[in-house]
This record gives C-alpha cells, structure tokens and sequence, in this order.
C-alpha cells in the first residue's frame, strides 16, 4: 500500500512543485513503513527515474499522447486507476493550479478525504490529521481524514525539497483513456520571466511608486535576484501592471522565501495573499505603515532612493558589478 | 440557458481571526459577513453579464448554510440573479458542501455552475472540482475569462506562468477569478427588487463528512521588524545574505 505521488509535468517537463511532493510524499511513506511511488501522465522529454533520488522507487507512466493536454476529468479518471492498480492508501498532489483541479475530482471519485493546502506531514500518532492554511494564512487548522484512502494536496513552497541517491524503476501503465471535452484551443506565455506562483523571490511595489513609468527600478531589482514581479490590487486595477502579477486576498497568494515589498502600505487584505513568505522586508517611507508589523526587516525611506541601491549593492554581493 | 452560481459566506476580510472552545471553533463575535469575494466579484457577476448579454437567461444561486446566510444570499439576488436555493445544513466538510451542491444542480438541470476560485475562510478550492465530478462534468478551473457562442464556452484559464485558453461544450462546472468580471455595487432597485426574489430552503440529503476539523491555530507571532537606516542599503543586503540566507 504504498504512497502515490501525482507528478506534475508543463511541455514535459516536470515541475518544481512536482520536486516538492516527491520529497513529501517520500518522507509520509517512510513515516507510515511503506514505500512512495509517483504517476506521470502524458509524454516527458526528462528522464523520469532520475526522480528516485527524490525518494520514490517506482513511477507508473502513462504516456499516452491524449494526455498531453490537460483535462480535469480525463485526469481523474486515469489517476483513480493507478491509484486502484497500485493499491495506494495516501494519495498527494501539489496544491497547484493542476492539483486544485483534479485532486477534488479524485477524491469524489475514491470517496477519500481530501486536505488541500497542507503545510505540513501529517500527523499520525492519532488518526490521521494534517495542517493546512485557513484564513488566507491568517491561520492553520488541524483536518482529520477520516476515510480508509488520504488525499494530501500539498501547498507550494511548504516543503523543502531534498535530493539524495537512487533511481526509481519506470514502468509503463495502460489505462483507459476517455476522450477530453476541454479543448486547448492555445496558450500563452510570459516568456522569459519566473512564474509568479513558483518564484523564490518576489518583488512587489504598490501606489506608492506613483505611476507605472517609475517600474523600472522595480525590475531592475527583480532582474538582480531572478525574482518574480507582483503588484498591489489598486496598481493592477489602475492598469499600471497586469492583473496576473496582483497579490492578496482577491489576488494569488504566494509563499516565496523572500518578499520585499515597495512602497506597499500592508492593508490585511494585501498580507492576506503574503504572509506565508518566509522572509519579508519592507520599503515605505511612512514609519506608520502597516507593513512594517509583518516584516522581517526594513527600511524607513523614499523607495526611489532605496532601491536602485539595493540593487548595486546585490550586484556587489553576486559579483555582477 | 440556466445558470447556478454557488455563493458562500465568508468573514468580511479586515475581521479578526481568534478560536474558542478550546480552539475547535471560530471565535464569530463581532464578525461581519460578507459574501466571499470570488463568489461575488466574479462569478456572480459574469453571470449577471451572460443574462444582460442574453435575458432569456436564468440564474439561480444556491447556498449551503443555516438561516444566518439569508442576508448574504439577498445581498447576491440584490446584485441580481432569478431566485435562490439555501440547503439548510450547518457547516461540513467540503465533500458535504459539494454533495448538496450537486444534488440541487441534478433537480435545477443547469447548462452551467459558476463557483468562486475559493473561500477566503477555508481555502480549499475545491467545491467546484468535487461537484464536477459528482455530476460527471467538464471542470475548468481558475477562469479568468468566460464568452459563450450558443453552447459553447471559450475561457481563459490560469496556468503556472501564462493562460490556456480552452473551448467546451455545455455542461460545465467552472471556478471563477480575477479577471472575469469587475466588481458591482447593488443598486435601489436591485436591493427592493431582492426582497420579493423566491428564496427556496430545502431540506440536505444524507451525505458522509469524508474530514472533520480537530482544531486551529494562529501561525507564530513574528519576531519584530529589525530597520535599517536608508543611508545603509549594504547592510540590508548583508543581512539578507548572511542571517537570514534569503539571497
Ligand atoms: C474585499 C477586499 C479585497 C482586497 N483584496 C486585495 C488584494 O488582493 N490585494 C491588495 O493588494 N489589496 C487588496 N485590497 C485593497 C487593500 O485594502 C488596499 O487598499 C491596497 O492593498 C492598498 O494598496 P497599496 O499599498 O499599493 O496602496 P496604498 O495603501 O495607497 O499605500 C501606498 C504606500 O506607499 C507608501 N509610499 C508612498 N510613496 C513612497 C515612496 N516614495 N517610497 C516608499 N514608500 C512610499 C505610502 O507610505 C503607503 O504606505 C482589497 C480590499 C478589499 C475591500
Ligand atoms: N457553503 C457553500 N454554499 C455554496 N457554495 C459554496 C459553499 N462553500 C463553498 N462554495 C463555493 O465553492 C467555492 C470554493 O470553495 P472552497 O472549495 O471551500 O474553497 C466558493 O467560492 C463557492 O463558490
């Protein structure tokens, strides 16, 4: 009965959040005296046993090219299989934009109960409980799963991805596939850019940079440390950024290892898409802001000043000056 | 064409988070209530903007909660909508929630269930997969876009770092965010007009709870902000790199 991990793929390849459920799911295997197997499904241009230094030892693929775009429904119903075949009692995905999709659908499908945006392995010492995020990271509720199969859908960022030896055996697994009724019709994308959702780093800045002319210096930073750009709720609906970089309560919410966060007063609502960063620092020039009570560290000052220094003296550290 | 629109009811998003008996339940003194913002802003609206596009549209909204979700289900038929269904069932599970869902959506035969992207209370995302899949329908998730041409749906969905765009035939179950729709206030007219709007309750059908809540909890109060004067940028960097390891 082993812990079957759904392994996340884009264009073939496999994702970093699928990296961060491999660990995961690795390490609730170990905690329950089992071993951790994943599923991929559709065609991967990665070698996929590379994926047991992860902790997994078997990966089921169906490589069927009908699964090469994704379908919800058709995902399910080719999971539910491998789930049955393999005998899993504990099933994880990634709370991602895929797993938020299918995992609800798989958990109708094997009456198992679902816990989704875990932050935590579960708890096993009486029943079976795990920790996820409520309140928009306001707060944490313990869930106890109360049917015979488990359905973790793991938040991004929340567990560490660790690396180790091994190989895990490829097999090919034939499933019965049904024909999708959603059709890609196309797809766009930010070229180039890190994809706010997975970003280390985030960047962010609000009103306070006084118009979109003045993001330069933003991007500059962003550009110095890989990091991903986002924007406050009134600078995307004033069109001065786009919506997909719009953080907080009705925008995405983010985990990064860094936040920082320019000229950004901090209402509850914007924190609410934030506050599970690890880090946050803070640039406003009003000492009152209410940012400054969320963050790790910051800077009390004119952020037109303040960052375009920050970013010479990163440049410095990376020795890229 | 026939709309269900699935309106929950979340705390208003400045209210404060606290617990009581013995941390199983949340503290709602004080509270106000609102409708969850994805609920409202965006797929209640889009819906409102189908049927302006097209009145021979109906839209119903349905509401699975005790008697103290009335105002909030009025408030949603104020913003505009047909006629409302609440299931008169205290809090579950979302397996629950989405059972309920699912069997007022099979006596309504609807050509499309709009949900939120989420609540902003219990973050699960999940209601919508869970109908789609209790009724043996397409699911698109995370629209950010949504035009119909007859039967057929073109949305826009999120993906990591970009959109996809799809097509589907109706029936469909889709979950709704930013982008499908701009916020409204309700207006005079539509307030009065709500009062008069058929609000059915019906009784839940028996359904299992798949999980349970054991308890909650509030994340570690942070440390405390350490500043760094804006003459000294180094040494927030410094900082950044050698105590916290953040870059
Ligand atoms: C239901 C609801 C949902 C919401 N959802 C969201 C959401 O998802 N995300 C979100 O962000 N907001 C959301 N909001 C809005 C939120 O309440 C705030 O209005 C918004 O976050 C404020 O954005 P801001 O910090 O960019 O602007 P402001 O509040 O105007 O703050 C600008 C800040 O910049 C500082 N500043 C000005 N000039 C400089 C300078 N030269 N250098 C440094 N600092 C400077 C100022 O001191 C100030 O603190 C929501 C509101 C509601 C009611
Ligand atoms: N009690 C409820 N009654 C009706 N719809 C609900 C209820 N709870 C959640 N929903 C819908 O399901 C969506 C997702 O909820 P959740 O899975 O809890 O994040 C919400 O945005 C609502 O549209």
């Amino acid at each position: 009965m082993p812990v079957l991990i759904f392994i996340d793929t884009a264009e073939g390849h496999v994702k970093k959040s699928s990296l961060e459920v491999l660990t995961y799911g690795a390490k609730v295997a170990e905690q329950l005296g089992t071993t951790a197997e994943g599923v991929v499904l559709g065609s991967v241009t990665e070698d996929l046993a590379a994926l047991g230094k992860y902790g997994v030892k078997k990966i089921h693929h169906v490589a069927a090219d009908a699964l090469n775009h994704f379908d919800a429904q058709v995902f399910a119903k080719v999971l539910a299989q491998v789930a049955e075949a393999s005998g899993a009692k504990v099933i994880v995905f990634s709370n991602n934009l895929s797993g938020k999709a299918i995992a609800p659908r798989l958990s109708v499908r094997l009456k198992a109960g679902l816990v989704s945006g875990a932050v935590a392995l579960p708890d096993t010492s009486n029943g079976f409980v795990v920790k996820k995020n409520v309140f928009s990271g306001k707060a944490f509720a313990n869930i106890t799963v109360n049917t015979d199969i488990k359905i973790i859908a793991l938040s991004p960022n929340a567990y560490q991805t660790l690396a180790g030896e091994g190989a895990a055996e490829v097999v090919s697994f034939n499933a019965s596939i049904d024909a999708a009724k959603v059709k890609v019709t196309g797809v766009s994308k930010a070229s180039g850019e890190v994809p706010l959702t997975e970003a280390e780093i985030v960047v962010s800045a609000g009103r306070g940079m006084k118009g979109p002319e003045h993001w330069g210096i933003v991007e500059d930073l962003a550009k110095v440390l890989h990091a991903a750009t986002a924007c406050s709720r009134p600078v995307a609906d004033a069109h001065w950024r786009p919506h997909n970089e719009h953080v907080g309560q009705t925008g995405f919410a983010i985990a990064p290892n860094l936040y920082i966060a320019i000229g950004i007063s901090g209402a509850i609502q914007h924190l609410a898409g934030v506050n599970r960063s690890k880090v946050i620092v803070v640039i406003n020039k009003d000492p009152e802001a209410p940012f400054f009570k969320a963050a790790d560290y910051g800077i009390v000052g004119d952020a037109f000043e303040v960052v375009p220094k920050m970013t010479e003296a990163i440049k410095k550290i990376k020795g890229t000056a | 064409m026939k709309i269900l629109v699935c309106i929950s009811k979340t705390p208003d998003t400045t209210a404060k988070i606290a617990f009581t008996d013995n941390n199983t339940k949340f503290d709602t003194g004080g509270v106000q209530w609102i409708i969850n913002p994805y609920d409202e802003w965006y797929a209640l609206v889009r819906a409102i903007e189908l049927k302006e596009a097209d009145p021979s549209t109906v839209i119903h909204l349905v509401t699975v909660g005790a008697a103290d979700a009335e105002p909030i289900i009025r408030k949603a038929l104020a913003l505009g909508g047909d006629e409302a269904i609440r299931v008169n069932a205290d809090n579950h599970d979302s397996y629950y929630i989405a059972s309920q869902i699912a069997e007022v959506a099979k006596q309504g035969g609807y050509d499309l269930i709009f949900t939120g992207k989420e609540t902003i209370d219990y973050n699960g995302s999940s209601i919508g997969g869970m109908v789609s899949e209790l009724l043996d329908l397409p699911y698109v998730s995370l629209a950010a876009k949504f035009d119909l041409a007859g039967t057929k749906a073109t949305i826009t969905r999120e993906i990591e770092g970009g959109e996809e765009m799809n097509e589907v035939e109706l029936p469909l179950v889709v979950s709704c965010q930013k982008g499908m729709a701009e916020q409204r206030i309700p207006n005079m007219k539509g307030i009065m007009g709500a009062r008069t709007k058929p609000l059915k309750v019906v009784d839940p059908v028996a359904v299992d709870t798949l999980t349970s809540v054991a308890g909650f909890g509030l994340p570690p109060a942070k440390a405390g902000v350490k500043l760094v004067s804006p003459d000294n940028v180094e040494e927030l960097v410094r900082l950044l790199h050698e105590e916290a390891k953040a870059i």
